[in-house]
């Protein structure tokens, strides 16, 4: 079926997918910008992330025909790597760039109905114009192989994050000084993370990143290489909600409109995880000795810390999608906790678990929008006997709690499944019993949401029909059926993210 | 020791700045003063790059005097400068090799262009969402912000526990 859809590709932009991906929406982003009609620009924005999933699935393609570690390199511009930007496609990011796309894909096909009823008439073409840069930004930090620019596509995306989130004022004005907080901490994060970059331009004299692995090798004990590692760190910690950088995401997900509540659940977090894999991994090496501690020592702590303490908050919340938002934090938790291993096996969990994440927490907030739209809230009441009101909303609602938890046949299983493999073959067995532990708080609070929606009466009986409309039912059993699907026979995802940390192990590096 | 820290005299400068803005960005209540905290912090960061890039006895990167003429001859015969570039093994190292002035780095400097236009738009997007706050809120100090939100969220609070009761108290009657 895969095959089907990349015939239809034009032979003269496969040559151009790494480049094509990225530029297609960022130039249907102004277009759609100045389009008349909200709907049109609805229009355009699926017509261009559809384009860019099929390159993506173009990619993925190239890269898997490729032998093991290979690499497709793109000079933008004709201007040869060293010196010009270079988009490097290899394993690992492939599938993050697919996982991109096809979220923003099926969430642009659901976007409608919930933008009509929480974006401003004259604001419509303008939201989706500023999604599709939010889309390209992402895409690109997910493809280039040059440390600023992957900076500059960081704080393009981010900044049409910021507008994105603010635009959820017209249902809680709650949304503004959430927007303006994540303003001010994701500029600091972006900051610290170009001062680092700066290091490592001043201490090798290149920001290619395949030439900054070669060169770090020759200078492993530099102390301005050890300040930029730290300074890069910290700055994409941020922006992945690393546990105790987390605090501008629970209000920007609570907050903001539904449809980029899911948008950002399913890419945002994941793409800033997998810049720090590709710095981790790829260009600092786990040769330099600082980072074998730092991983030890900083980001296990901090993922186990994020898996207990925020699956706690989670807990207390009465705001359906707060709770998620702080399970989310959590789940970020889990996935640096398999990285931190340090393992191919670790770092393929962490990956593992990272895309069947987007897909549950895709599906969640999916469902989450349909009952803001029944009923304008997404307080514990509103859920009240939705699963009568709404039986098939709320079994995909259903399906992706499972899933969150860790039920078996459910894509969530097989991730923790393997997480746990991997923390006892490094033995760290009170790691795997931590997990175990964690996901039973996520029992307990989607078991909370539930009981709520499957064994309560309904809050308004004379009002029986909540369902939502079939441009939201489609996508989120889509998600739904995903989770299953991947539940039941995950080998295809596994070994996605397993040649994804092979690429990390073995290809790129050398 | 008071040579090397008087010889860093930029670096402590940039680190002097870089703190002074985060901790502004922090700790001021009023939001337009964060942001500014914020484009304090951003600027020391581009005094970074241009400091990394500063070479000593360096002059700013634009050719003159003999190089001028040097860089025109290659534009003219290309063919020249290929033939360099292959002996060296990279046309770079033998472009800088052949002039005669020292000049600074220019790389940094483009980089920090980019970097101040995505200061500038991060300032915009800032400043925009603070209008809307103080239309929202009709105020612009985050602790009254915070307060105002947590009035609200304790009314919910409490509408939520009544629901409920009142629904509880239907279940048993």
């Amino acid at each position: 079926m895969i095959d089907a859809m990349i015939s239809i590709v034009p032979e003269s932009w496969v040559m151009h997918a790494p480049a094509l991906v990225v530029v297609i929406p960022m130039l249907a982003g102004p277009f759609c910008a100045f389009l008349p009609n909200g709907r049109l620009a609805w229009i355009v924005s699926i017509l261009a992330t559809g384009a860019s999933t099929l390159m993506a699935l173009v990619l993925l393609r190239q890269v898997q025909a490729l032998p093991d570690g290979g690499v497709i390199s793109y000079a933008m511009g004709g201007w040869a790597p060293p010196a010009g930007i270079e988009f490097r496609i290899d394993a690992l990011n492939s599938i993050v760039i697919l996982l991109v796309c096809a979220m923003g894909f099926l969430s642009s096909i659901f976007a409608w109905p919930t933008v009509k009823a929480e974006i401003r008439r004259a604001k419509k073409a303008m939201f989706f114009g500023t999604f599709l840069i939010c889309f390209c930004g992402l895409l690109g930090v997910a493809a280039t192989a040059d440390a600023f620019n992957l900076f500059v596509f960081l704080e393009i995306s981010s900044l049409a994050t910021y507008v994105l989130v603010a635009l959820g004022a017209g249902r809680d004005r709650r949304a503004l000084p959430a927007a303006g907080n994540y303003l001010l901490l994701g500029t600091i994060g972006a900051s610290l993370f170009v001062v680092g970059v700066g290091f490592l331009y001043g201490a090798t004299g290149t920001l290619n990143m395949a030439e900054l692995t070669v060169f770090m090798r020759e200078i492993p004990d530099n102390k301005a290489v050890m300040a930029g590692y730290a300074f890069i760190f910290v700055g994409l910690g941020i922006k992945a909600a690393m546990f105790p950088l987390h605090q501008w995401l629970p209000n920007a997900y609570a907050y903001s409109p539904s449809f980029i509540t899911m948008f950002l659940a399913a890419t945002a977090t994941k793409v800033a995880i997998y810049a720090l894999i590709r710095f981790l991994f790829t260009v600092f090496g786990l040769d330099f000795m600082f980072e074998g501690q730092s991983l030890i020592w900083v980001l296990m702590p901090m993922g186990i810390a994020a898996m207990l303490a925020c699956s706690f908050q989670a807990i207390f919340q009465t705001d359906v999608k707060r709770m998620l938002a702080y399970s989310s934090v959590a789940q970020v938790g889990y996935i640096l906790l398999g990285v931190s291993l340090g393992t191919a096996a670790g770092v393929a969990a962490g990956m593992f678990h990272l895309v069947n994440h987007a897909i549950i927490k895709g599906a969640l907030f999916m469902a989450v929008a349909a009952v803001v739209l029944a009923h304008k809230g997404t307080t514990l009441n509103d859920f009240r006997g939705l699963g009568r009101t709404a039986p098939l909303t709320m079994t995909a609602f259903g399906i992706a709690a499972l899933s969150l938890i860790g039920v078996p046949l459910t894509a969530g299983f097989q991730s923790k499944f393997a997480l746990v493999t991997a923390l006892l073959e490094s033995g760290w067995w009170w790691g795997a019993l931590i997990l175990m532990f964690s996901s039973v708080l996520a029992v307990i609070y989607m078991g909370r949401i539930l009981e709520i929606v499957f064994f309560r009466a309904p809050l308004n009986p004379n009002k029986p029909h909540d369902e939502a409309p079939a441009l939201i039912l489609i996508p989120l059993w889509v998600l739904a059926l995903a989770s299953l699907a991947i539940g039941i026979q995950g080998s295809f995802v596994a070994e996605l993210a397993n040649d994804a940390a092979a690429a990390v192990f073995i290809g790129g590096v050398r | 020791m008071v040579e090397f820290v008087l010889e860093r005299g930029n670096y402590w400068a940039i680190i002097g700045l870089m703190m002074i803005g985060l901790f502004i960005a922090f700790s001021a209540g009023n939001l337009i003063k964060r942001l500014i905290g914020l484009g304090v912090f951003q600027t020391s960061i581009i005094l970074i790059y241009v400091s990394f890039s500063r070479i000593d006895g360096g002059t700013a990167p634009i050719l003159f005097g003999a190089d001028y003429g040097k860089d025109k001859d290659k534009e003219t015969d290309p063919a020249v400068g290929l033939e360099a570039g292959e002996a060296t093994g990279s046309g770079y190292d033998s472009a800088y090799q052949s002039l005669e002035n020292v000049y600074s780095n220019p790389l940094p400097h483009v980089l920090m262009l980019t970097a101040i236009v995505v200061g500038v738009a991060t300032l915009a997007v800032g400043l925009a969402i603070i209008v809307r706050i103080r239309e929202a809120y009709g105020t612009i100090e985050a602790d009254k912000i915070a307060e105002m939100d947590r009035e609200v969220a304790m009314a919910q609070a409490a509408d939520e526990a009544d629901e409920r009761a009142s629904v509880a108290g239907a279940g048993t009657a």
